[in-house]
């Protein structure tokens, strides 16, 4: 193991299911329920997972969804905006705590 | 990798079979005005190879001797062949439906402003390569400036009635990924298509046909300098459908090579990897009841057929609803 993160671990993913499968169906079958078609397409899903993977910052899971929402139709347009919302709601999420710094030293200052 | 032929054998499918002869697939030579990026027969302006008259009348005489429904001619660009419209002219004075697989592009050339007209007068079908409705990965895949010119082949088309409804002229087009993945579902995207063509260009057509990229010719070679071969043809093996083996095109069709030879589809013209021997083997000794039922060569290619929804010249083989 030269790196933590190895491109071709990603294909090795059933591996997980060696130990407890049950544990891994269970998974795989939410999983594949939640990704398929549904109330939004296989692409917007795609989109959203590839969102996530940017705010969860999983090398894996962008490489997956790169790959995914090019199968699902999608271009480098709609994956850049799908981009900066992760970034966006990262941005917020941040800023967003700025208000406890605002209310404590509301709390502690004269 | 399993190598395809075992894979069909060990489902029960120790020989794949065709059934028919229903299509008559003409490749009238490798000569393009493109020379795109996956093309599996590595076309282009300097390809030399076109099918000559010989052929071409052979070509007629077997779709009229063996009442053949339905004739498909592609290329490279078929509209280049010297002999195209004559063959065209001839075909549409027996009782089949013509279809030619045309790149758009060609109908700007000089010389060939005139096919849109030709083609409506001769009641062609038309499947038109036009693989995104946006220009930069059209341009990447295809040559720059192709986008722009496809569009303005799509409007004359239009005009002439081509993908309008209740015209009776049919405009396919056909989608093929920019790179080394698979097509989506061809419903959704069609409704993608027709939304966006219409929204940003008013634009209309008819269907669209979703083809996956053979891991052949000018796209092997892509798939090889950019390290994407092997995980790539580990997508198709993982993604064998067993439902789609019995729609496979091959089944139904013969492909007749610039030359005049017979193949089981375009891809096995690409490989040259000729009919099973014992087989008539050239245009000149077309004999219908030995080839329907004829079995099929098969390579490791075959799994860019049969991988998830299938994929052949008319589109994804998995029809829904």
């Amino acid at each position: 193991m030269s790196h933590y993160y190895e491109e071709n671990d990603l294909e090795r993913f059933s591996e997980i299911g060696k130990h407890r499968p049950e544990l891994f169906d269970y998974f795989m079958n939410y999983y594949q329920g939640v990704m398929a078609a549904g109330a939004l397409t296989v692409r917007e899903k795609a989109l959203m997972a590839l969102a996530v993977a940017h705010a969860v910052q999983c090398p894996y899971c962008i490489d997956a969804y790169t790959r995914a929402a090019l199968s699902a139709g999608s271009n480098m347009e709609e994956m850049t905006e799908a981009m900066h919302v992760a970034a966006v709601i990262r941005g917020g999420a941040t800023l967003i705590h700025g208000i406890q710094v605002h209310n404590t030293v509301e709390k502690i200052t004269i | 990798m399993v190598p395809f032929a075992r894979k069909l054998a060990q489902l029960g499918f120790p020989d794949l079979t065709a059934e028919a002869v229903n299509t008559l697939q003409v490749n009238l030579g490798w000569r393009c005005n493109q020379a795109c990026r996956h093309c599996h027969l590595a076309a282009g302006p300097d390809r030399p190879e076109q099918m000559g008259q010989a052929a071409i009348d052979a070509v007629i005489d077997a779709v009229a001797r063996w009442s053949i429904p339905v004739v498909d001619l592609t290329g490279g660009s078929p509209e280049i062949n010297p002999h195209f419209e004559y063959l065209v002219q001839r075909l549409s004075q027996l009782d089949v439906h013509l279809l030619v697989r045309c790149n758009l592009t060609i109908l700007l050339e000089p010389d060939h402003e005139h096919l849109p007209e030709f083609f409506r007068d001769h009641r062609v079908e038309l499947v038109c390569s036009l693989p995104y409705f946006q220009k930069d990965p059209v341009d990447r895949l295809r040559g720059p400036g192709v986008f722009r010119k496809s569009l303005e082949a799509l409007r004359r088309l239009n005009r002439l009635g081509y993908g309008r409804e209740d015209s009776n002229l049919e405009l396919h087009l056909m989608y093929n990924p920019a790179g080394a993945y698979l097509p989506p579902d061809q419903g959704p995207l069609e409704d993608r298509f027709q939304q966006e063509l219409k929204k940003r260009y008013d634009i209309d057509f008819n269907r669209l046909y979703t083809l996956l990229n053979m891991p052949i010719g000018r796209f092997k070679e892509y798939l090889e300098k950019s390290s994407n071969y092997e995980r790539y043809m580990g997508k198709l093996a993982a993604g064998f459908n067993p439902d789609i083996v019995s729609a496979l095109m091959c089944r139904n069709l013969i492909s007749v090579s610039w030359e005049g030879r017979l193949f089981d589809c375009d891809f096995n013209q690409a490989l040259n990897l000729p009919l099973a021997a014992g087989l008539p083997q050239t245009i000149w000794d077309f004999d219908l009841p030995a080839l329907s039922h004829r079995p099929i060569n098969l390579g490791d290619h075959c799994y860019g057929c049969t991988a998830a929804a299938g994929s052949s010249c008319g589109g994804c083989l998995m029809k829904k609803g």
